[in-house]
Formats: structure tokens, C-alpha cells, sequence
């Protein structure tokens, strides 16, 4: 990827700010999803409260799915890559999708390194639960971040903590003396020189969306008034009672999330929100968080 | 920048409004505070006061329309428009001010053009291209088309500002600015300068030589979006 490609691509994610993504596994919800004002939809076969449910080994979606999303809508389509398998991600590209998200909510296919994503011209967007992981990402040539979450709970907790650790290792990043900045970066991960960009910009180079738990309008504006950019909601649309309702209120409350008079509005008569999973009550292995590093 | 003085914050000077629903916000105010123009993130009926424009920025067409329409800010955006308020739309912002939609119903319609959404395919597609306008940008600037649009035609009152191959890229009505493309997203201020007087403001001058700020990055717009330091 040239330095031009990657400024499109960091630009595209740019222009999806202020609003949400959805997960759809069918052309009929990507249609909802775009009349309900989604900026962009994500296509998977199975949203990640079903892969979560079903067990075994998730990957790359069926492509004849994902093209046939692409052809029912114009927003733009992202679908997911296993970590570190290129040629999932090469199969993407070829089928001229918009975005790549590389995501822990399928399962590794490699436990080492993630795709080396300056190979490609598609965008990439990566999955971070600190600001090392988030700056290894964008050192590894990714246009867009969005917190990991702990996928297919309907709980925000987690994507509540991952964009609270990035907002403090920020601030410590800004308040150190320079010095520091070399032992602080060595000590998280982080590459030095985007730590220093980091550093002097106050707040990540490209998009940073939430992602990971996302359920009601309310949990929407909470993750937007803690400084991220757009939502995406993976399992909190299409496991809920009213989908399309569901996905309207969620386009409104990140829209307004800073109005606590119109996240009420958005909020009411719902119906029931997808059930939820405490983090707790999860066995370590079947937490999603923790794949990739 | 910030004019402390006896008008604090400058409330009663007019302004262009950036609406503020979804997309590329950020990035429009900062070529306009670039040029000394009173900005203001419009999202709510009384944040129309004392605009002399709107800019419609790009995002995604489709969710702008929907926020616009839930809370009546297409009717306000009309009533402004006729008494006098200006308005540009960029991208997204070019499909929601024009009559005709190919494929879909129309959404403000406040322009006499015909245009296709998406028209140039996926991401892959997005494209940078080298252009000159006379009288509004006099040396070759880069553009940036993102999934952008193409206008096909345009009516009577309407004059075509760039054409390129069998597509029109920018036109303007007396009124009314579209471009498809996203000169918020580049150094170059010319179009912002162009919008202002427009408007009957007085943009800074920018010269030949200063139309490509050269202070601006492709992080410029971060400035607008820090985390908070609470």
C-alpha cells in the first residue's frame, strides 16, 4: 500500500465518524441496517452471540454472502478475517469489499503475528484493548481501531474498560517528561515513534470506534461521550425483539449522545434488548478479548 | 486565533454552520477557522441563528437523511435556504442538496442536479485526481473522491465548475455549492475561501501560493476530537 492508498483509507474511516456499524447475516438485515441509518454494515455469517453459542472453529464468512450484501446496498460493506490469515484477507480484497476488520471474534489462524496489512490496498480495521495493542496495529499498517469488547455478551463492560486504559495511557503519554516516553513505550509495547505522535496529537492518529458488548442507545453514548469516534453493534440489533427499532435508536443516540434528553427519547419502548452475558460466568478459554496480543 | 475581546466569542459575527449529524465535521471546521471564518456544529433548530451558510459535509448519505428528517432539521434547513442562508455540500453532502437521486427519492432537492450515489464502485476505488477551476482554483490542486458520486447533469441554472471524463465533479447554482469530492480532506483551502464569499463573508486571503496550506496534515482534524483529559 503507497502512502496515498493509506491516506484514503484512513480518510474513508474518517467519514463514517458519528456513526454506527452493524453486523447483518443476511441481505434483508443489511437492508434494515441501512434504512435505519448504519453508515457502513458489517456481513458474517453468524453474528458473534451464535458463534459464541456454537463453539468450534470461526472463519471468514461464505464470500457469496458477502457479495450479495455488497450488491444490496451502498453504504460500505466490511466483513471479518481470521488474525493472521492473509489469504482470508486476500480473498477480501479481491472481492472488492470496502473494509477488512481483522477480528478476534473468529478464531486465530495464526497466534504470532497479525497480517503485515501494508501488503494490501483495502483498509483494515484492527481490534485493540490498550493503546500498545492499538499502536501495533497501526504500525502494522491498519487505518481504523475499534475496541475489542468482549463480543457477543450484550455487556459493555469490557469495551468500557479497553477505551478507558487507552484514554489514561494517553494522558500518562502527554503528562511525562520526554524521557520517559522511551521506558513507557518499551515497557506497553508501543512503537516509540506513533507514541510520540500519540503524544503530541492527545488522542489516537486515526478512528477509534467501540465495539465489543454494545447493547441499548444508552451503552451507544456512553462509549461516545468516553471518546470514540462511531459505534459498531455486532449481536445487540438482530438478537433484540425490534431490530429495526432497535437500530434506529442506536443510529440517534450516537448521533445526539451528548443530549441526555434525546438518548431518553431514543431509548423508550424498545422491547426486550438481547439477553446478556456476565463476563464472570464465561469460562477464560471462551473469552474472545484475549486472542491476539 | 480565539479573538478574546470585547465580542468573546464572537456570537453576533455570522457564521457557516457544519452540520453536525455524522461524517466529516471536524475536518470542515478546521479549514474554516484556517481562514478566520466563524464556525459553528449545527444539530439542533437554534443553531441556525445567524448563518450566512451551511455546509451539508460528507458521511454517509443514507444516515444523514434519516437524523435530518427524525427531527425536522430538513424543514428548518429549507426555510433557512430561502431566506437567504447559503449552502455546500461535499460528497454525502452533494447527494442530499440535489433534485434528482438516481435510484432513490430525493432529499432536500435544493439544486437542479441529477446524481448517483456511490458511482465510482468500492474503497478500492477512491481516487485522488489533479485539477484546476478557473476562478476558483487557479493552480492544479488534488482532489479527493471517497466512494464518491458522480453528478450526471444539471439543469438550467446551474454551471458546471469541474468535468471530468462523462461525469461532472463540482457545480454551483446561485445558491448552492456541490462537489463530490472532499476538499476538507486536503491542504487545499480555495474551495472554503470560495464558499465564504459566497456567503458575503470575508475569508483571510489566500493567494495562488497559499491555496495548499502548508501547515495542514492528514491529522489536522484531530485537534477538533482529543480525548478528554478528565
Amino acid at each position: 500500500m503507497d502512502a496515498k492508498r493509506y491516506e484514503l483509507n484512513v480518510q474513508l474511516a474518517q467519514m463514517l465518524k458519528g456513526g454506527v456499524i452493524m453486523d447483518v447475516t443476511n441481505v434483508e438485515q443489511a437492508k434494515i441496517a441501512e434504512d435505519a441509518g448504519a453508515v457502513a454494515v458489517m456481513a458474517l455469517e453468524r453474528v458473534p452471540a451464535d458463534i459464541r453459542k456454537d463453539g468450534g472453529v470461526a472463519r471468514m464468512s461464505d464470500p457469496a454472502m458477502i457479495a450479495a450484501i455488497k450488491e444490496a446496498v451502498s453504504i460500505p460493506v466490511m466483513a471479518k478475517a481470521r488474525i493472521g490469515h492473509f489469504v482470508e484477507a486476500q480473498i477480501l480484497e479481491i472481492l472488492k469489499i470496502d473494509y477488512i476488520d481483522e477480528s478476534e471474534v473468529l478464531t486465530p489462524a495464526d497466534e504470532e503475528c497479525h497480517i503485515d496489512k501494508t501488503k494490501f490496498s483495502i483498509p483494515f480495521v484492527c481490534g485493540a484493548r490498550n493503546l500498545g495493542e492499538a499502536l501495533r496495529r497501526i504500525a502494522e499498517g491498519a487505518a481504523m481501531i475499534r475496541t475489542k469488547g468482549e463480543a457477543g455478551t450484550g455487556n459493555v463492560v469490557e469495551a468500557v474498560r479497553h477505551m478507558r486504559t487507552m484514554n489514561r495511557e494517553i494522558r500518562q503519554l502527554i503528562n511525562m517528561p520526554l524521557e520517559e516516553v522511551t521506558g513507557f513505550a518499551k515497557a506497553n509495547g508501543m512503537p516509540y515513534e506513533i507514541a510520540l505522535q500519540v503524544r503530541k496529537l492527545e488522542r489516537l492518529p486515526v478512528v477509534n470506534f467501540a465495539a465489543g458488548g454494545i447493547a441499548t442507545p444508552a451503552d451507544a453514548a456512553l462509549m461516545m461521550q468516553l471518546g470514540c469516534d462511531g459505534i459498531f453493534v455486532g449481536s445487540g440489533i438482530f438478537k433484540s425483539a425490534d431490530p429495526a427499532l432497535r437500530a434506529k435508536a442506536i443510529v440517534k443516540a450516537t448521533a445526539y449522545f451528548n443530549d441526555p434528553k434525546k438518548v431518553l427519547e431514543a431509548s423508550m419502548g424498545l422491547g426486550e434488548a438481547m439477553a446478556g452475558l456476565e463476563i464472570a460466568s464465561i469460562p477464560a478459554e471462551q473469552l474472545l478479548a484475549g486472542r491476539g496480543w | 486565533m480565539n479573538n478574546h475581546s470585547s465580542d468573546t466569542d464572537g456570537r453576533g459575527m455570522p457564521a457557516i454552520g457544519v452540520l453536525d449529524l455524522q461524517g466529516g465535521i471536524s475536518e470542515h471546521i478546521d479549514h474554516l477557522e484556517r481562514l478566520g471564518i466563524r464556525s459553528v456544529r449545527v444539530k439542533e433548530e437554534e443553531d441556525f441563528q445567524n448563518l450566512a451558510g451551511l455546509i451539508v459535509p460528507g458521511g454517509e448519505s443514507s444516515c444523514i437523511s434519516r437524523l435530518l428528517r427524525l427531527f425536522n432539521l430538513d424543514e428548518i434547513i429549507v426555510q433557512q435556504f430561502q431566506k437567504g442562508m447559503k449552502i455546500w455540500g461535499t460528497c454525502a453532502g452533494a447527494i442530499l442538496l440535489a433534485k434528482t437521486v438516481i435510484n432513490e427519492s430525493a432529499h432536500l432537492g435544493l439544486i437542479d442536479i441529477e446524481i448517483e450515489r456511490n458511482s465510482f464502485g468500492s474503497q478500492l476505488d477512491s481516487f485522488q485526481y489533479e485539477a484546476v477551476i478557473p476562478g476558483l482554483l487557479k493552480k492544479p490542486a488534488s482532489l479527493t473522491f471517497i466512494r464518491a458520486p458522480k453528478i450526471i447533469k444539471v439543469g438550467r441554472d446551474v454551471n458546471v465548475l469541474l468535468q471530468i471524463d462523462d461525469y461532472i465533479a463540482a457545480a454551483e447554482s446561485s445558491d448552492v455549492l456541490v462537489t463530490v469530492f472532499h476538499p476538507e480532506l486536503t491542504g487545499c483551502l480555495a474551495f472554503h475561501h470560495y464558499f465564504a464569499k459566497k456567503c458575503n463573508l470575508k475569508p483571510r486571503d489566500v493567494d495562488g501560493t497559499e491555496v495548499l496550506d502548508p501547515t495542514w496534515r492528514l491529522t489536522s482534524w484531530t485537534r477538533l476530537a482529543r480525548i478528554s483529559r478528565g
